[in-house]
């Protein structure tokens, strides 16, 4: 599947977006930033507080609880300060 | 039977032309109220009173779910008021003080569905499109932090 991050975690991960192909235990949106902090010391300070992280399955906003189930593209980003 | 006025989401680079977009949703004989909102970038923008001045905002977005959750916002409005037409054009890239950020124009019979769709689109453009500013000034600069205040501001159109 395609990750994509935006702001502060694209700078702090050092890619914009990225291909990866996670083991089956990886079920939610939270199981895969978790398994994605374990990628790098970049990846690890993006995702070091969970709960600030937002996230969207095929450009929808989804919960961490949501389950990937076969989405293609997944971003993780920080909340949204448009406008 | 006038023609119907256009909705419309646009994510640009470029300026807009805030009196040509209302002018675009004016002018038919159905049309009795029509409000518009345009957010300016702020030369003294700080969350923690920074000593320098900032020199410009720098908005990031998510192409293609910047449009899709505008036009979900879109549709949302229109579902919970009578609109006739309206407009929401969101920039991005390097934006100076004094220039616009966000225009939402909505026209409608009445003033009263006008001025709260305009205001239920922009709380939720705030909080729900995908869109990041950071601030650039002379020694840096970093990313703007999200407001509680602006989470609350759109949370209050669940309670209604």
């Amino acid at each position: 599947m395609k990750v994509l991050y935006f702001a502060w975690l694209r700078e702090r991960v050092g890619l914009a977006e990225e291909e990866v192909s996670p083991p089956e235990s990886v079920r939610t949106v939270a199981d895969l930033a978790a398994w994605l902090a374990g990628r790098g010391p970049g990846h690890a300070h993006a995702f070091e507080k969970p709960g600030v992280v937002r996230a969207a399955l095929d450009r929808r906003h989804v919960k961490p609880e949501t389950l990937l189930a076969g989405a293609r593209e997944v971003a993780f980003f920080p909340p949204m300060t448009g406008g | 039977m006038t023609a119907p006025l256009p909705f419309r989401v646009r994510v640009q680079a470029e300026p807009f032309d805030a009196a040509a977009e209302i002018a675009a949703l004016s002018g038919t004989g159905d049309v009795g109220a029509v409000v518009s909102f345009t957010g300016f970038c702020r030369a003294d923008k700080s969350a923690d009173g920074a000593a320098t001045p900032l020199t410009a905002l720098v908005l990031e977005h998510y192409p293609g779910m910047a449009e899709a959750e505008m036009e979900r916002l879109m549709e949302e409005a229109r579902a919970r008021w009578p609109l006739l037409g309206a407009s929401i054009i969101h920039r991005f890239g390097r934006i100076v003080p004094g220039e616009q950020i966000v225009l939402v124009v909505t026209a409608s019979a009445h003033r009263e569905a006008a001025f709260s769709a305009a205001s239920f689109l922009m709380d939720w453009l705030k909080t729900s499109a995908p869109f990041w500013k950071k601030e650039e000034r002379a020694d840096g600069g970093d990313w703007v932090a999200a407001k509680d205040s602006d989470d609350h501001a759109a949370a209050r159109w669940q309670a209604d």
